[in-house]
């Protein structure tokens, strides 16, 4: 049962990440386990509950339904990669880490995650979401403590906080 | 102090590392370190003898560590698992063992253990097993169950793992002469907690200490701690279990051990690597519990207010294939079923029933929704036959405010009198009828009547009893900075503990908020525990955290008197500083923490101060007598019996005249869980309770087949409320009665948002559709059914039985 290892370069961040996997390693595994981005969170590894987004070329997919060997050219970005340089070693928050926190948009914080990546993206196709648009940026996303109602207020905060800064 | 914490809309301290990425769940420990994972071989038959199991095909495969079957397994971890809470009338009582012997009673069981370099090779190997199986006829649902054709466990006769029957005053003879009676037949079915995580594990075994460490996705360290000690063979001392982050929980991670939580720190122990197991989702669903599945049979006798004066109520439970969590759901059912109201006479009995399924342990709510939509669908059936308000008749029915304390007259899950301690029931109904609007919806209704709209409303009311014992505990620690460390055992899973305990610790200490940090969950920070479940982690642990802030602050006043030459009573604590009431005289809490420990060995400025040539009376021990070096407080909470939260809930909902789809218009809420510590969060949980509520009223079942198969385990076919499903808006009031019970009147409040769920669904939509449903959940296909049965008889609300 010896597998065969692929070369791969895997850009996250804006870092790029030279690792050896097998052609069936899911991008979420490498993410989290090879490359210790623990950020990403696999809920359901079938693509349905959202945990597990991330940005690849700015677009959000699942990780869990990617191959780690497929997303060689590709600018990934995680959770990790929201924060924004403020100077400090930590960064501030991003206007959607931060309208979360303001508007006790998670709970648990497993979901969030996928979320925070979710409504970053949409919020760059549509900066200005109504509520009814808010919901629909998020209807992809399973969450199960919040009961959705913060995480709508968040996005319309998020778009509030982008807007100002 | 100066600002009060307690009651304010705090912003969560825990969000901070969750908004980064910066979590720690079990899955990220030990993340770049060498670390093995396992993967389990369940059974693929809900009930079948082992009749071989051949790993010959795994044992010499390269990066695989361990094959275990029962056959491995010796001494206590051969044993069956634990059961957990024994109860007299649980007289057939049964738990699986840790990896299956001889026989497979559901679809999932555990039957071998691997572990391997990655989960990847490990499931390789897990697919190279070899089982063959002699099939047995599986017992799949209650009706099955009761007919007892087949027996799920050999020696269990008739499948009934216990009966219990508890009786206050003579039921059947209040109904006998009741001038009006009715019968109802109510079912629920099956759904689950399903936490965005599953269940993990990862334990450490240090040679060089002799010591485990074990990191576990769990409602309850101690208990895992003290599974893992007796299975293993250790000593408590050697074992330190440590929740971290947890990803949901629900109740689900209150069961323990399980088989995964054993065999994990066993390998770690056996090879002397990291080990780690992270369920997936399917495992979730066919190897964790479930819950909500039972079949109920109600007689009640009223009179011509509706007034009950006798309910007889019998009800089926399905526990699944074994009962390690005893019987708390049926009794929990068997007893909150009497909500805020006083029965003339009330008897109750189940039948806890196996089934060759997963098994049932509690799910947040854990027996109340069902207990509450049973007497719910009688509140509003007697409505119905007498013609009169769905709200009249519970008026009628409630006990009052000036009867509080109210004894129910049975004996709660905890083994104590079901006394409820507070409330103001009228005063909730009054403020519900207005939030929703409830005078208002005939003209409402009309008014979507000429549209061709079709409309309903309903409430549900509940009792919760929150904040069972037996007791928490907490430890207050003030360094020499002035940082306050707290540590409480119970563990968390996105309540925002840390935030409310610090408000709590802030209020007490007179302290700054942002100097406090608090641990849950760490047996090595405070080694006695009960656990989180039963909405009872503010109530025990903010209580317990509450007398040990206190204590400390007892001490902190002490010494300082001492320093500052004053007496106590003139000290106030504002901002972490002790001074003299309208002098300039003071002391910060950081000073004091220095003389509360009397140094031989400075090692920093501060310290000088508190070596034994600085303080002290020569002419006395250093430390006083009856006294403790260190600046500390720690103490424990332990009620007398569970203090009773409730609420109402009421919502309109619209039904499609064609597809019947079933939309939500208004939800409303009024809640009293006594003071509010945080309302933000409190509102949070009630968000959360009730999108969680609209899932098993409206779409969550588990599909077994009639081979016991569970045909939706997935989140494509197990439908799970997304933004979608949810009310756009839930109006919420509070009203606030503080509970007696504890020094900061506080009840539990995590679990309410779910109780009334399936009640006020089913309510509002057999007032839609003019017929009562008797069966929950409903989707828009049942309905549609509902809907040709009833235009093809006369419709009936109810049936009075002669």
């Amino acid at each position: 049962m010896i597998e065969e290892l692929f070369d791969v370069r895997l850009t996250v961040n804006g870092v790029t990440h030279a690792l050896r996997v097998p052609a069936r390693r899911l991008l979420s595994d490498a993410l989290r386990h090879d490359l210790g981005l623990t950020g990403t969170h696999v809920g359901c590894e079938h693509g349905v509950c959202g945990a597990c987004t991330v940005l690849v070329d700015g677009r959000p997919m699942r990780s869990c339904l990617l191959l780690a060997v497929s997303a060689v050219d590709a600018e990934i970005t995680t959770v990790e990669g929201l924060t924004e340089q403020d100077g400090t070693s930590e960064g501030r928050l991003g206007p959607v880490q931060q309208a979360f926190a303001e508007c006790h948009g998670l709970q648990c914080g497993f979901c969030t995650p996928g979320f925070l990546t979710t409504i970053t993206a949409g919020l760059r196709d549509n900066p200005a979401p109504s509520e009814d648009e808010a919901r629909d940026m998020i209807a992809g996303n399973l969450c199960r403590c919040t009961g959705y109602a913060n995480i709508v207020k968040s996005v319309l905060r998020a778009a509030q906080i982008a807007g100002e800064r | 102090m100066s600002t009060k914490l307690f009651g304010e809309k705090v912003q969560r301290v825990e969000d901070q590392r969750f908004l980064r990425g910066q979590g720690r769940y079990v899955d990220d420990v030990l993340v770049g370190n060498d670390v093995l994972h396992a993967a389990v071989l369940r059974s693929p038959h809900a009930h079948a003898r082992i009749v071989d199991i051949d790993v010959s095909d795994v044992l010499d495969v390269e990066g695989v560590h361990v094959v275990w079957t029962h056959d491995d397994l010796s001494g206590a971890m051969s044993e069956p698992l634990p059961l957990l809470i024994p109860h007299p009338q649980l007289t057939h009582g049964r738990t699986q063992y840790a990896l299956a012997k001889d026989e497979v009673n559901y679809v999932g069981e555990a039957i071998a253990f691997v572990v391997a370099d990655d989960r990847y090779l490990a499931e390789d190997a897990v697919g190279r097993i070899k089982v063959s199986y002699e099939f047995l006829p599986p017992v799949v649902g209650i009706a099955a169950a009761r007919a007892a054709e087949h027996l799920t466990h050999d020696d269990v006769p008739g499948n009934v793992a216990a009966r219990l029957e508890q009786e206050n005053g003579d039921a059947r003879a209040a109904i006998a002469a009741a001038p009006h009676t009715l019968g109802l037949d109510l079912t629920i079915e099956r759904s689950a907690s399903m936490p965005m995580e599953g269940r993990g594990t990862v334990a450490r075994w240090d040679p060089d200490t002799g010591r485990l460490t074990v990191w576990t996705s769990t409602q309850t360290s101690t208990g895992v701690r003290a599974a893992v000690a007796a299975k293993l063979g250790m000593d408590l001392a050697q074992v330190d279990v440590v929740t971290p982050d947890v990803g949901g929980g629900f109740g689900v991670k209150i069961n323990h051990p399980w088989p995964e939580e054993l065999l994990v720190p066993l390998a770690a122990r056996t090879i002397g690597r990291v080990v780690k197991f992270t369920e997936d989702r399917r495992e979730h669903f066919i190897s964790a519990a479930h819950e909500r599945g039972q079949v109920h049979h109600v007689e009640v006798g009223y009179d011509d207010d509706g007034r009950v004066l006798g309910l007889d109520v019998q009800f089926w439970h399905d526990n699944g294939a074994y009962t390690p969590y005893g019987l708390i759901v049926p009794i929990i059912t068997s007893t909150q079923l009497l909500g805020p109201y006083k029965p003339g006479a009330y008897r109750v009995v189940f039948e806890s029933l196996y089934t060759n399924t997963v098994m049932v342990t509690p799910y947040r709510g854990a027996g109340r929704p069902q207990g509450c939509y049973v007497m719910e669908r009688t509140m509003d059936a007697i409505a119905a036959a007498l013609g009169k308000d769905r709200t009249e008749v519970r008026s009628v029915n409630f006990i009052q405010p000036d009867e509080f304390p109210y004894d129910q007259g049975l004996i709660f899950q905890d083994g104590r009198e079901l006394e409820y301690d507070s409330g103001d029931y009228p005063a909730s109904l009054a403020k519900l009828k207005a939030l929703v609007g409830w005078d208002e919806f005939p003209a409402f209704r009309e008014e979507m009547a000429r549209e061709g709209r079709r409309v309903g409303i309903g409430l549900a009311c509940y009792v919760e009893g929150t904040g069972v014992g037996p007791y928490e505990g907490a430890h207050v620690h003030i360094e020499t900075s002035g940082k306050v460390k707290v540590a409480t055992g119970l563990t968390t899973q996105g309540q925002g503990h840390a935030t409310v305990f610090a408000q709590i610790v802030a209020d007490a200490l007179g302290v700054p908020f942002d100097t406090i940090e608090v641990v849950t969950g760490d047996t090595r920070r405070m080694p006695y525990a009960v656990g989180t479940f039963a909405s009872r982690a503010a109530v025990m642990s903010g209580s317990a955290i509450h007398l040990a802030a206190l204590r400390a602050r007892e001490k902190v006043l002490r010494i300082a008197a001492d320093a500052l030459e004053a007496a106590e009573e003139d000290l106030e604590i504002v901002d972490g500083v002790v001074s003299v009431r309208g002098t300039d005289a003071s002391i910060d809490l950081g000073t004091v923490a220095v003389l509360s420990n009397p140094l031989r060995y400075a090692f920093d400025e501060a310290s000088k101060a508190a070596t034994q040539f600085s303080v002290g009376d020569p002419g006395k021990p250093p430390v006083a007598e009856g006294d403790e070096p260190g600046l500390e407080g720690r103490d424990f909470y332990s009620p007398e019996r569970s203090t009773f939260a409730n609420g109402m809930h009421a919502v309109i909902v619209e039904t499609d005249p064609d597809t019947a789809e079933i939309t939500i218009l208004k939800y409303a809420v009024v809640h009293d869980c006594g003071r509010l510590i945080n309302p933000m969060i409190v509102e949070g949980q009630i968000h959360g309770g009730v999108a969680q509520g609209v899932g098993g009223a409206l779409l969550e079942r588990m599909a077994y087949d009639e081979s016991g198969q569970l045909v939706n385990a997935s989140f494509m076919d197990f439908l799970m409320p997304y933004v979608t499903e949810v009310p756009a808006h839930i109006d919420i009031d509070h009203l606030e009665t503080p509970s007696p019970l504890n020094p900061l009147g506080i009840k539990g409040a995590g679990e309410a948002g779910v109780i009334p769920s399936a009640a006020v669904f089913a309510s509002a939509i057999s007032d839609a559709e003019g017929f009562a449903l008797t069966a929950m959940p409903i989707s828009p296909s049942d309905l549609f059914e509902l809907r040709r049965i009833h235009s093809s008889v006369e419709p009936v609300e109810t049936k009075e039985p002669s």
